[in-house]
């Protein structure tokens, strides 16, 4: 069964006059790790943006286990199974690193809406939060404001939140970007563990290029907002496409 | 089992826990500790607005929304008192019914409020509910014939509940309806502070902070951000209602001057922002400080300004009628020392 957990058929973005996301298609299947790649501006994050919702598509569709999505809210994309970790950290500030992680869990348990009830009774979803926070190192920083976080766990607090969300299509955008040399493989190491759930997906927005060569299946580039090329690292690094698009020229030939 | 009552939400300073008590204890004994029928008057108003600016504060302190409607909330609770103390006559029914329908009519209010504006940007919410609120003013005073204008409606209220019902005396005061009806504003206020201190606490609680710190964020982790902002907003807006219900009974009066005016709105966001924002203890200090300035701080000066008669500018600053400049300056103090409220600052500075 190799149906796509998340398709998209010639997603486009325009703003203006300006064609962001160009066209793109491309299929993700259940256990494949994808490496999107591209120079800076050439529409990766907006990419994300158009399939986990934040953006409107001016045109094409966003598929999600086989049911269109292009319409759906950001929320509800969540709740069918695409989680996203983002490339500028985007967390609650000031409540602790536990209660984060919290409400991730909380809100896949669908609790929500329960008023009468504590936070704090709900043992189930303190115990799940906890156990993610031991995968990256951060239990000890448990009860602290986010605000107080260094930047380097301020990221790993960013992927352990999409971890607690547990989707069918993990979203990776730069995991790494801006953290030290000796905090960076905690993240790597997570994101080469969760390839071992073969019935998911993983999506991962990176730049170094050694980062890509040993966890990626497979590496889609894009170049100004359409698909230059699509293959097995190997093949796509060799490639003309990305040897230029990484030395900065121009792709008109393509 | 204290700890469950307050939701383990504790005061977490020594200070604010001993205030707290201290609020609490003359609150509950407000009767026999301070005897008259002015103080009692005090009393009832500081619960009374206790719970109010705290259901306000569940939506500006916890889920980060301004609204300038709540009084227009509070009113219609009072009103649906005051009507149906009217229409259905004197007795404990009327009472019930208005004031749910008080609350059932705020909900929906706020339910229709929310749906057209909460999806777009803070700043809209916040104009509209000026808006509709001002409507609500207007409409009120011009609807005479039901709402009694700006003259506002007396009606009257279950016997138990006024001066004339004796019952003996206690610790030498004089046990009477107007204390049974103090008891029931109290416990009333009482319980659903409480009960608001567990909304805040709960998973709905901690999803609105979550709303209020990053709501880009908490729609990326699945929360339909629009629907909780709403459910806020109508729980809010229902409390306030019943607070307003209760000062309808206490009073046995409402008017749009008591209670649909925008002074009152400006007074809910003074004693939240002093009291401490998102914090509901806020609700409590910001209440009792500012309702005995309101009652006392004239009498005080009137006292002061006699005593310092013969010093020359000075009585004229301390003169009642300047009360308004002190409480202003008073306000501007606290926000510049307590930036987080004083509940803020009690909970920091260790």
């Amino acid at each position: 069964m190799s149906q796509a957990l998340l398709e998209t058929n010639g997603l486009t973005v325009r703003f203006g006059g300006h064609v962001a996301v160009d066209g793109v298609s491309c299929a993700f299947r259940a256990g494949e790790l994808t490496a999107i790649v591209g120079p800076n501006g050439a529409g990766k994050t907006t990419y994300f943006n158009l399939i986990s919702g934040q953006i409107a598509a001016s045109a094409g569709k966003v598929k999600l286990m086989g049911e269109d999505v292009t319409r759906a809210s950001v929320a509800d994309r969540c709740r069918r199974g695409l989680g996203r970790a983002f490339q500028l950290t985007n967390l609650f500030p000031d409540l602790s690193v536990l209660e984060n992680v919290r409400l991730v869990i909380q809100a896949r348990h669908r609790k929500g809406f329960n008023l009468l009830s504590m936070a704090s009774s709900h043992s189930e979803i303190t115990t799940a939060a906890r156990a993610i926070l031991e995968r990256v190192h951060l239990d000890p920083l448990a009860d602290k404001p986010v605000s107080e976080l260094s930047h380097g766990n301020q990221r790993k607090l960013e992927v352990a939140m999409l971890i607690a969300l547990d989707p069918m299509v993990y979203m990776f955008d730069e995991p790494t970007a801006g953290m030290s040399v000796d905090e960076a493989p905690v993240v790597l190491d997570l994101i080469a563990e969760l390839k071992h759930d073969t019935d998911r997906t993983i999506l991962l927005v990176e730049h170094k290029m050694d980062v890509i060569r040993t966890l990626a299946d497979r590496i889609i580039v894009l170049h100004n907002g359409a698909l230059a090329a699509d293959g097995p690292p190997a093949e796509v690094m060799a490639s003309d496409v990305v040897q230029e698009a990484y030395m900065g020229k121009a792709l008109d030939h393509v | 089992m204290l700890v469950t009552l307050l939701s383990g939400d504790k005061p977490r300073s020594a200070i604010l826990t001993v205030l707290l008590l201290g609020v609490l204890i003359c609150l509950a004994g407000a009767p026999f500790l301070f005897p008259g029928v002015r103080s009692l008057e005090t009393a009832a108003t500081i619960c009374i607005f206790i719970l109010l600016v705290a259901s306000y504060d569940l939506l500006l302190g916890y889920t980060g929304i301004v609204s300038f409607a709540h009084t227009m909330f509070f009113g219609l609770g009072a009103y649906g008192v005051a009507l149906s103390a009217t229409h259905l006559g004197r007795g404990w029914g009327a009472l019930v019914v208005g004031s749910l329908s008080g609350a059932i009519a705020a909900a929906l209010l706020a339910l229709v409020i929310g749906l057209f504006s909460l999806r777009v940007r803070a700043i809209f919410f916040a104009m509209i509910t000026l808006a509709v609120a001002s409507a609500v003013a207007v409409l009120v005073s011009q609807l005479f014939n039901i709402t009694g204008g700006e003259d506002g409606l007396t009606y009257r209220i279950p016997r138990e509940l006024t001066p004339a019902f004796r019952m003996g005396e206690l610790f030498g005061v004089r046990l009477n309806g107007r204390i049974l009806n103090y008891y029931l504003v109290f416990i009333c206020c009482f319980l659903l502070f409480l009960f608001l201190l567990r909304v805040v606490n709960s998973p709905f609680g901690r999803v609105l902070q979550a709303i209020r710190e990053n709501d880009f964020r908490a729609e990326a982790i699945g929360y339909r951000v629009v629907w909780y902002r709403t459910a806020a907003t109508c729980l809010s807006a229902a409390i306030a209602a019943l607070a307003g219900s209760l000062y309808a009974i206490w009073l046995r009066y409402v008017g749009p001057d008591t209670t649909l005016s925008f002074e009152i709105m400006l007074d809910i966001l003074l004693m939240v922002v002093i009291g401490g924002m998102g914090t509901m203890y806020g609700a409590v200090l910001g209440a009792v400080i500012f309702v005995l300035a309101q009652n006392y701080l004239q009498a005080l000066m009137g006292v002061a300004a006699s005593a310092t008669e013969g010093v020359p500018i000075l009585p004229l600053f301390l003169d009642p009628n300047r009360w308004l400049l002190w409480l202003g300056l008073l306000f501007i103090l606290s926000v510049y020392f307590f930036p987080t409220g004083i509940v803020g600052r009690l909970r920091a500075g260790r």
